[in-house]
């Protein structure tokens, strides 16, 4: 559904990330991995347009992204993004409305379709009865949530996740990429992950892609990719890898 | 069912709200024509009580309704657009830029009447890009650059409007200085008539752009990330508001601070919905500035006193009350 093809970004003449090519499939979760730096959100953030290209072209189901309105791409791309703007004091509601904005007209209101939907996405990201609370007065995991469910409340097929759990405590962070799993698997969309936490990107992801220094180096599934040697040239750290015994993923330990 | 008793609700309190707003407009209104120097009986007008009416009264009261829509119109939509509770057509030199325009015009074009409200609003279109764009910084925009950006707009506007004044002779100046505070008593119908004209596309084009402005409180980013066209959005809102103060300020000078209390007073009675807010301000402006220049037209009478100096008697201390609180 998203054809990524020899894409270039940068800002001004600094080239941060580099004739990257790869496609997404319906259902496909891809991990995003490489040191802070590399280009990660540089590279995520031109996927919805929100960053033009230098060099490249990107396909939407099969039409190229620049040939799509903003309101267009909004109701098939949705993002959470790294550093949010959410100290404007609104309540949590009306910020997960917002994730209906693209699907209503000019002068539009929201409709009882859009309100059942957004309380349906509070209530499956753990957040019943968070409805008429104020979003600068929530705590930095329950903001990430209601940012999660904003995402989920746009229908959009595609998600471009920006270090989603950053803020979760553990049982949420499970709960988002579960959630995430089950848009892919069960609706057949797809999402991209920026995570720093390989051993969710190994229990969750399909795919794994490796950026260093703006250039793709690998990719595949994440037995394939987290190996010594490849982790080894991206952070310069040694790691044990070996079987998650419940998952039978791969599991990786940092060895300080 | 939930969801339909949220929607349900939200419409039927703004509509109570809004029935509350028109009653309350009307009163000012009719109190507005009633006080005065001369006080008319309703009832039984004579000749002379009859041109007071329609010649004098009722077109300064309903400009002033107009202007007040149109300053609390700019002032609700540009804060929505800037993030910035203090964002006033006043403050940040919009209407400063306004009266250079018109001043200019009055000077060089006096024979054409509607030269002055489109220099007016070229003014106040120049004197927002300039804020706008001193005020934007790669880090954002924060409340100190752009009320510091606003001041520096406005004396630098200020300075070049005294030079023009001083070139007037003592009578006119009197009535000048009068138009600069803010006074509606140099009101005609065709000022009313265009004033009106500028709220109307205002309210419309405001309203079109309501919910787009409710994403960019949140922020510019996000906004673009759920479908707003941003640039699109803030074209549109500068243009109008630069439409709303330049036919405001041609029409009566520079009213000030209406812009500030209003659109606040509004969010604290119905929260922060532009949807709402954009149409509830345009009703409460005009129900302040009828009421103001009551207040100057009969506070001294038969003396009368600008009415911009009363609403900056009751704005500049609430400016710094939201100063302090932001």
């Amino acid at each position: 559904m998203l054809e990524i093809q020899n894409i270039t970004i940068g800002y001004g003449v600094c080239e941060v990330v580099r004739d990257v090519s790869f496609s997404l499939k319906d259902g496909d979760i891809l991990a995003i991995v490489g040191a802070n730096g590399a280009g990660k959100t540089t590279l995520l953030k031109s996927l919805n347009a929100t960053l033009p290209l230098m060099n490249g072209g990107i396909l939407l189901e099969g039409k190229p992204l620049e040939n799509y309105s903003r309101r267009e791409i909004a109701r098939k791309i949705t993002v959470i993004a790294q550093e949010n703007e959410t100290k404007f004091p609104i309540s949590v509601l009306d910020f997960v409305l917002a994730g209906r904005f693209a699907h209503g007209g000019n002068f539009g209101w929201e409709s009882e379709r859009d309100m059942q939907i957004a309380l349906d996405s509070l209530e499956i990201c753990d957040l019943q009865n968070y409805e008429s609370r104020v979003m600068n007065q929530l705590s930095g995991g329950e903001r990430q949530r209601v940012i999660l469910a904003r995402a989920l409340a746009t229908e959009a097929q595609i998600l471009l996740l920006d270090e989603p759990t950053t803020n979760l405590d553990l049982s949420h962070q499970a709960l988002m990429f579960r959630l995430v799993k089950e848009r892919c698997k069960g609706c057949g969309s797809a999402a991209i992950v920026i995570t720093h936490d390989l051993n969710l990107a190994s229990e969750f992801a399909d795919e794994v892609l490796l950026l260093k220094r703006g250039q793709m180096i690998a990719k595949g599934n994440p037995a394939e990719i987290f190996t010594e040697e490849n982790l080894q040239e991206i952070f310069g750290i040694r790691v044990l890898l070996d079987e998650n015994p419940i998952s039978k993923n791969v599991r990786i330990t940092t060895i300080y | 069912m939930r969801t339909r008793k949220k929607i349900d609700k939200k419409f039927s309190t703004s509509l109570r709200l809004g029935g509350l707003f028109f009653a309350l407009l009307v009163l000012a209104v009719l109190a507005a024509i009633y006080f005065g120097s001369e006080k008319l009986a309703f009832f039984e007008l004579s000749g002379s009580d009859k041109a007071i009416l329609f010649d004098i009264r009722l077109p300064r009261i309903l400009l002033g309704a107009s202007v007040g829509a149109a300053l609390a119109l700019a002032g609700a939509s540009l804060q929505s657009l800037l993030r910035n509770p203090l964002a006033e057509p006043y403050l940040l030199g919009v209407s400063n830029g306004a009266a250079l325009g018109t001043m200019l015009a009055f000077v060089f074009f006096a024979q054409f009447e509607f030269a002055r409200p489109v220099m007016a609003f070229t003014g106040a279109s120049l004197a927002t890009f300039v804020v706008y764009q001193m005020a934007k910084s790669p880090a954002g925009m924060n409340v100190e650059r752009l009320v510091l950006s606003g001041v520096i707009v406005t004396t630098f506007l200020s300075s070049i409007i005294v030079l023009f004044t001083s070139l007037l002779d003592a009578t006119k100046l009197r009535s000048f200085t009068f138009w600069l505070l803010g006074d509606l008593s140099q009101a005609t119908w065709n000022g009313f008539y265009l004033s009106f004209g500028a709220v109307l596309v205002g309210i419309l084009v405001l309203l079109k752009n309501a919910r787009a402005l409710n994403l960019m409180m949140i922020g510019e980013r996000d906004a673009f990330d759920f479908g707003v066209e941003v640039n699109k959005t803030r074209l549109a809102v500068f243009a109008t508001s630069s439409l709303l103060v330049g036919t405001a300020v041609a029409a009566s000078g520079s009213v000030g601070y209406v812009g500030l209390i209003i659109p606040h007073i509004v969010r604290l009675a119905i929260g922060s919905d532009n949807r709402l807010v954009i149409p509830f301000s345009a009703l409460a402006g005009a129900i302040f500035v009828v009421s103001a220049d009551t207040v100057a037209r009969v506070a001294i009478a038969p003396r009368e006193l600008p009415v911009g100096a009363i609403t900056a008697l009751i704005g500049a201390p609430m400016f710094i009350y939201l100063l302090r609180r932001s």
